[in-house]
């Protein structure tokens, strides 16, 4: 069933979109949606590295996105410059360092594109294995530290008073990223894979009593996102990664929809 | 069996953290320095001073939120926290309802659960979202989480904030139940010079350092006090003993002491809040020492 590019593409998306939800809930109830950003613009730095020393992709870029988090904690602990500030200029230096080292490696030939915006439709049989490897992996981390990772999030020193050790957490949370970011590069690319993590939790937000309701809601959103989006991109003959993340809006804005019509009419 | 527990003699009670010499250094100047004081349980310790003098510091140091830099934290063994924090802000992205909330730190029946916001009061808010609730309800649900995991240490910095008076003397209210009922030892960190509560044990006065210590009332009484709030504040430090012999229903209706319920209170009725302002350190308009005992007049009480 594998045989056929689309149905590959599919897999490997849902498979995706899966993970974000949960772990996307996580960065906007933390408001970390320029950290995720500033991560996942160092996967470039990742590619660059894995050309020029010849290891795996997907490991180049978990070891890249990790250590620019790691640094980064370690950054905002110094407070010498604002948080905002500091990931501005992680984001866009880790950017631009990849891309003037693939520019000095003349002796590969890379597509850019397929990194910066995804190439779901190339995915193969070994990375839908990536993704679902990796999900489970990751959600099962994350259900392991569900407890310490919301309590942290609503008090940091809350949680650690009633002895939840929130500093572990935060690190947890932080290599779930990177994880995560390493496997969904390739599906949505870098510069997409922050809205897949955040569009699809903002829009379960209104639905969700619970953060766990919000946490699956966002999983399946996202889900729908990816199917929707890959199927408009086979009718209209649009790039795929894009015509996911506007799938996405789509689904955001149609979320936002009944309170207007309420509102309109109470008024 | 347990509210004996503060009935104990001073020597037989448990003290469950101790603080000795303690201090934090944080960028080139100490927060606080030489905090010495302990919290035994069945003990209320209310720590006073102006902003910035270590009170919130001093609480986290005693449950281990910060390191001392100097001196010792002795905390009980398995000491178990229950902790409202003085600035708790939830992004409005998170759905909590304040059912949910009271789990947040660890599983709890449901039983209890129940028992801990009628006891402050939420029970009807159990379904709405911890974003909507006004200032007051949303301390009684932070206060509600922290004692339905049933703590040793009840750590509550500012818990009054935001809360309109009749409100306060509520949270008082609970508060010293609490620690009758449950004889757990009780950290209450407040800013608010003007109501301490006669039940606290024990005042600690801070201002980087402990300035003075002893009985709401030594406190208010002592030189170090005066100094560092001045005559006037010092004037109207009203240490805050309540007597209830009526309690105002939901729906309006008042429930007196022997039990009988009428529309309204009686003239005689007190919300007897003993306001004892200490105006014995020289008055200067008045001149005479008026250490007065209003019982409010019903048309003017506020109905607590």
């Amino acid at each position: 069933m594998f045989d056929d590019f689309f149905v590959r593409a599919l897999f490997a998306g849902v498979g995706v979109a899966l993970i974000a939800g949960p772990l996307g809930s996580f960065i906007v109830w933390r408001r970390m949606a320029y950290f995720g950003d500033t991560m996942a613009h160092s996967a470039l730095l990742g590619v660059a590295l894995s050309l020029l020393m010849e290891i795996n992709l997907t490991l180049s870029v978990f070891a890249v996105a990790a250590s620019v988090s790691l640094f980064l904690l370690l950054l905002q602990r110094r407070q010498a410059l604002s948080a905002d500030a500091l990931l501005g200029i992680l984001s866009h230096s880790t950017l631009a360092i990849g891309l003037v080292l693939v520019a000095f490696m003349y002796w590969v030939r890379i597509d850019l594109n397929a990194y910066l915006f995804g190439d779901i439709l190339a995915v193969s049989r070994m990375d839908i294995a990536l993704v679902w490897g990796g999900g489970v992996l990751t959600i099962g981390v994350l259900i392991a530290f569900w407890r310490s990772l919301l309590a942290a999030t609503v008090n940091h020193e809350l949680a650690e008073a009633e002895g939840l050790q929130p500093e572990r957490a935060r690190l947890v949370l932080m290599l779930l990223m990177a994880l995560v970011i390493a496997i969904a590069m390739k599906v949505v690319g870098i510069m997409l894979i922050t809205s897949l993590l955040i569009i699809p939790a903002a829009t379960a937000r209104r639905f969700s009593p619970t953060p766990e309701i919000m946490a699956v809601f966002a999983a399946l959103i996202g889900a729908v996102a990816v199917v929707g989006g890959l199927f408009g991109s086979l009718k209209f003959d649009t790039p795929s990664g894009p015509s996911i993340v506007v799938a996405a809006l789509v689904l955001f804005l149609i979320s936002l929809l009944p309170a207007s019509w309420k509102r309109r009419e109470v008024s | 069996m347990q509210d004996k527990t503060n009935k104990l003699p001073p020597e037989r009670q448990e003290t469950l953290v101790a603080l000795s010499g303690a201090g934090v250094y944080r960028s080139g100047r100490w927060l606080v320095r030489g905090v010495d004081f302990a919290v035994k349980r069945g003990e209320i310790v209310t720590l006073i001073g102006p902003n910035g003098s270590g009170k919130s510091t001093s609480a986290k140091l005693a449950i281990g939120v910060l390191k001392a830099d100097e001196g010792r934290v002795e905390r009980v063994a398995g000491l178990k926290v229950g902790y409202v924090p003085q600035k708790l802000s939830i992004d409005w992205t998170l759905p909590l309802t304040v059912k949910r909330l009271m789990t947040l730190t660890g599983p709890l029946p449901a039983h209890e659960i129940d028992a801990a916001m009628d006891a402050t009061g939420i029970r009807h808010l159990a379904k709405a979202e911890v974003q909507t609730l006004s200032g007051g309800e949303f301390q009684r649900a932070l206060m509600a989480r922290a004692i339905a995991r049933k703590p040793d240490l009840l750590v509550l910095d500012e818990p009054v904030q935001g809360v309109d008076f009749s409100g306060e003397i509520a949270l008082y209210d609970l508060i010293r139940t609490i620690r009758d009922t449950a004889g757990c030892g009780i950290l209450l960190i407040s800013h608010d010079l003007h109501v301490v509560m006669a039940e606290t044990d024990t005042v600690i006065c801070l201002n980087g350092h402990v300035c003075c210590r002893g009985t709401p009332h030594a406190v208010s009484a002592s030189p170090e006090y005066l100094s560092l709030f001045g005559p006037t504040a010092a004037r109207s430090l009203a240490v805050y003993t309540h007597q209830h012999d009526h309690v105002h229903l939901p729906d309006g209706r008042v429930q007196h002491s022997d039990g009988s319920i009428t529309d309204h209170c009686h003239p005689e009725d007190g919300h007897h809040h003993d306001h004892d302002h200490k105006h014995e350190h020289g008055d200067a308009c008045c001149g005479h020492d008026h250490s007065h005992d209003h019982a409010h007049d019903p048309q003017e009480a506020r109905h607590v």
